[in-house]
Formats: C-alpha cells, sequence, structure tokens
C-alpha cells in the first residue's frame, strides 16, 4: 500500500519560546516522522502473523482458540515479525526522545530565559509550591520521555516541556496540524457547531501539558476565562509563555491537581480533558471525575477526548495491539483505563446516566494540503481519531 | 554547563522492555538505527548543498548525476574510499574470518602463559 507521506517538519508553526533548531535536528524528526509512518505500514504484519501463523499454530498445538489476551500476547511474542516491529517502534520511540532532548538540553538556559522573560509579572501563571505530583506520574515517564512533565533538572528548566512541544508533530506526522493543537480544535468546533446557543463564560482545561489543546478552546470562546491546570511545573511555565506569544489573553495557567480542584463547587460552565484520563490512576480517575462534578456548573458539560474504548465487538487481538503503548510507550494506565466503562464512572460520580455522551472525533488538522490521500491502515493508538464522552450536569 | 548529551540519553522510568529472543540483537539493531537516521541526515543535508549550489548557479544536479571522474586519480580514490568504508562496516566478519584461519587463544589463557613467562 502506498505511504501519504509527512509534511517536512518545517511546516510546524515556531513561536517566541519554539526551540531552536539546525537543518540537522529538523532532517532527524523528518527521518523520524517518515518511520513512524512506515512502522504503521509494518504494523500491518502483525495482524498477518497473527492470522496466518501464530493462530493456527496455537490452536493445532492446544486445540482450542486463545482464553485471553495474556496468552494471545505471550504467543505473538515468540513471531519474528512482531518483534521486529516492536523493537524498531520502541527504538523509534527513544531515538524520537533523544533527537529532542538534545536539541532542547543544548539550549537549555536560553529557553529558560525566554520563557521567564514572557512570564515575568504575569498574574495568568499561578505556581503554587504545595501542589505535590501525584503518584501516578511519579510512578513512571509516560511516553518514555525521561523526567516526565515535572523534573526540573535546574531551577526554571523547561526543556522537555519545549521537548514535548516539538515532538508531538514526530509522533503523529504531522497530523495533528501546525500547533499539534488538531484535538482541541476539533472539540471546540463540535460543541460550538451543535450547541450554537451554549456560551461558557468559565472553561477549566484538566491536565493541560503545555495548553496546546487548550488554547482552540479560548480561541473559539474568546470572552471566556479558561483556566488549565497541570502539576507539572515546566509544562505551565512553557504553556504560559507559548501563549503569550501566541497572543492569548483569556488563558490562565494554574498549578493544581486534578483530584483536588482549588476552585469553588458549581464554578464552571465547560470541563474539558484531551488525551489525559489515561495518564492518571485506577483510584485517581474517580476522585477526579467527582471534582469535575463538584465544579461544574448545573447546565454545564464536561468532555474528555481519549482512544478507543475498548468494547466487547473489538476482537481479543485488536484490544491486545492496541495495548502495545501502554506497555512498551510506558502509559500503563491505558490499558487498564480502557476496560472500564466511562458511563459507569461517571454515573458513580454523579452524573445523570440519560445525560451521557459518547462521540467519535477526528483531529482538525490545518496541514492537510489535499495531498493525504492514501487510505492508509490504522496505526492504532496514533491514529488522531478518537473517542470522547462526557455529559451535561442538570 | 548543562550535560546536554548525557542528558539526551537518559532512560525513562520502567524497567525496558526487549522483543527479541537475545538481548544483543536488540542492542545491535538499535545502534544501526541510530546510523541508518544519521546517514539519512547527512543525504538531506547533501540535498540541501545541491539545491542551494543549483539555486546560486554554481552547479546544477544534472551535472552532479552526469559527473564521471576525470582521471585515474580521482578513480583510484574513490574507490579507495568505497573500499576502506566497506571493510570498516564489516570488521567483525573480518576478524571472525582471521580467527577462522588461524585458531586464536582466549585472553585468559594467553594471561595464564605469561604468568609462566
Amino acid at each position: 500500500m502506498a505511504k501519504n507521506l509527512p509534511p517536512t517538519y518545517d511546516k510546524i508553526a515556531k513561536h517566541e519560546v519554539f526551540p531552536e533548531m539546525t537543518h540537522d535536528d529538523r532532517a532527524r524528526y523528518n527521518f523520524l516522522a517518515n518511520l513512524n509512518k512506515h512502522l504503521a505500514h509494518v504494523s500491518q504484519g502483525n495482524t498477518l502473523a497473527f492470522e496466518n501463523r501464530v493462530k493456527p499454530q496455537f490452536v493445532k498445538e492446544n486445540g482450542r482458540e486463545f482464553k485471553n489476551k495474556e496468552e494471545l500476547g505471550e504467543a505473538m511474542a515468540r513471531d519474528p515479525h512482531y518483534q521486529t516491529w516492536s523493537a524498531l517502534r520502541r527504538s523509534t520511540m527513544e531515538m524520537r526522545q533523544q533527537a529532542g532532548r538534545s536539541l532542547t538540553y543544548r539550549q537549555a538556559e536560553k529557553l529558560t530565559q525566554k520563557v521567564n522573560q514572557l512570564n515575568e509579572g504575569k498574574d495568568s501563571l499561578i505556581l503554587n509550591d504545595d501542589v505535590k505530583v501525584p503518584p501516578y506520574l511519579m510512578a513512571v515517564d509516560n511516553h518514555l520521555m525521561p523526567g516526565s512533565y515535572h523534573t526540573e533538572l535546574y531551577d526554571g528548566d523547561v526543556a522537555n516541556a519545549a521537548n514535548y512541544d516539538g515532538g508531538l508533530f514526530v509522533t503523529t506526522a504531522g497530523l495533528l496540524g501546525k500547533y499539534s493543537d488538531g484535538g482541541g480544535k476539533a472539540i471546540a468546533q463540535w460543541l460550538k457547531k451543535n450547541h450554537p446557543e451554549f456560551s461558557p463564560k468559565r472553561i477549566l482545561d484538566i491536565g493541560c501539558g503545555i495548553g496546546h489543546n487548550t488554547l482552540p478552546l479560548a480561541k473559539m470562546y474568546p470572552d471566556a476565562e479558561v483556566v488549565a491546570i497541570d502539576t507539572g511545573r515546566p509544562m505551565l511555565r512553557y504553556g504560559h509563555a507559548r501563549a503569550m506569544a501566541l497572543g492569548y489573553k483569556n488563558v490562565k495557567f494554574v498549578q493544581a491537581e486534578a483530584s483536588q480542584l482549588p476552585f469553588e463547587s458549581e464554578s464552571f460552565d465547560w470541563i474539558q480533558s484531551t488525551m489525559f484520563l489515561h495518564e492518571t490512576g485506577g483510584k485517581s480517575i474517580y476522585n477526579i471525575m467527582n471534582e469535575i462534578q463538584r465544579c461544574l456548573k448545573p447546565g454545564g458539560i464536561t468532555m474528555h477526548i481519549e482512544q478507543p474504548q475498548y468494547t466487547d465487538d473489538m476482537t481479543m487481538y485488536e484490544k491486545w495491539i492496541r495495548d502495545w503503548d501502554a506497555y512498551n510507550n510506558s502509559e500503563p494506565y491505558w490499558s487498564k483505563m480502557h476496560d472500564i466503562d466511562p458511563k459507569t464512572l461517571m454515573a458513580e460520580c454523579g452524573f445523570d446516566p440519560n445525560q451521557y455522551m459518547q462521540i467519535g472525533a477526528q483531529a482538525i488538522n490545518d496541514l492537510d494540503d489535499g495531498t493525504q490521500k492514501t487510505d492508509e491502515p490504522e496505526d492504532h493508538g496514533r491514529s488522531p481519531i478518537w473517542n470522547v464522552f462526557g455529559a451535561w450536569k442538570k | 554547563m548543562i550535560d546536554y548529551i548525557g542528558i539526551a540519553g537518559n532512560k525513562p522510568k520502567g524497567a525496558r522492555p526487549y522483543f527479541f529472543d537475545d538481548p544483543a540483537v536488540e542492542r545491535v539493531m538499535n545502534i544501526t538505527m541510530a546510523i541508518a537516521m544519521e546517514l539519512a541526515v547527512s543525504r538531506e543535508r547533501i540535498d540541501t548543498l545541491e539545491r542551494l549550489l543549483e539555486e546560486k548557479g554554481v552547479l546544477t544536479r544534472a551535472e552532479i548525476d552526469a559527473y564521471v571522474p576525470k582521471d585515474k586519480q580521482a578513480e583510484t580514490e574513490r574507490q579507495q574510499a568505497h573500499s576502506e568504508y566497506i571493510s570498516r562496516v564489516l570488521r567483525i566478519i573480518q576478524q571472525e574470518m582471521e580467527q577462522l584461519k588461524n585458531p586464536d587463544k582466549t585472553l585468559q589463557e594467553i594471561a595464564d602463559d605469561i604468568d609462566k613467562m
């Protein structure tokens, strides 16, 4: 099958705090975006290996089909194609982190200076030393980014945040758009289109990271006050400076923990999270949803962009291959979360099941120049096709 | 000065999964892929150079494609470079063949020998 060519890295949108990159830094990212794209095609061989080799062999030896994902996984782990694809994909993720961190830490002090200059004296960045990084984030470096979202190797370190900003484009081969904000844009457009009468005055974005998916909400609702929270100080500092550099006036970045929201009850019209809940934990997700319920105004809406849920009509193989990133790209809650029913989760946290909704969403990609026409195989866990669930609060 | 070279290569939390039966294969593959990336980067840089030279009217890429060495010395230099490059990359195979031809003692055995010298 032919491949769509990813956009060249120079198409990414720059701003005042975006890391400076050399010719070879960009070339490395071009290589990695293409390699990611290539491996999405190589991953189709896993399905072939499973159907034509692994499953028939298992059935022949055991006289029955696989009982569960674990058994299936053990058999696949011995397949040479799966081994090669996995090793290459893991290697690609590690190379992405190394390439990004080498270029951001090379200019770390300069990045800190630029960020500090934009943040100085602004009351729209509120850091709070008392906010602790939750244990589920301390336990793992999500997406294999060493030091994760919170580590500061020196005072004012924002290098990982800058690495994150520049790296999304590479991992998704540019499919999230030039500001990597295709998720936020999709949800803002959906709400505007489907509920034109809804006019939120206060919006909360939980687990905002560098705020790349927060800004489209602020743009769609310029009269609203948007509050973006995270526990990672480097992400907040960089995200705030990035928003300043891009001219946003209605976004506040606040250091806060999602399961202990420092806000009054019924104080937000819209509470959003984008690709956040799968990076939390089994107990925390309930605490977070309870806090959302508490802080949401009656008549308000909450929505959560996530990877597809695992449903009964999904094959065991598909559930298992979708778990690859959970264990091998260090997002361990991803797999566990997709086993819980979001409707039940929300109902247990006080949302009316009759108000529950689930929609599909696809990234709004402003880099789409009409050349990405080939119908490509789905790259499980990487395609910008999501499940959105949420509810209106009565 | 931040040790950005060391920091860039840090390991993320959690024991690393290995997919091949022998971790040595995985190790070699990772090194090879990093080199593959650096080669791709070099090729992109050469492409940049060629396009810039063409834009500035210094030469055309058609001239580069049509180029053949003009004298024996240039031919020798280029072939010599290929030969040297290949030997460099495939060094371990050469050494394994030498070992096959002249089976050598291990360094432990040599150490024991030397101990008696």
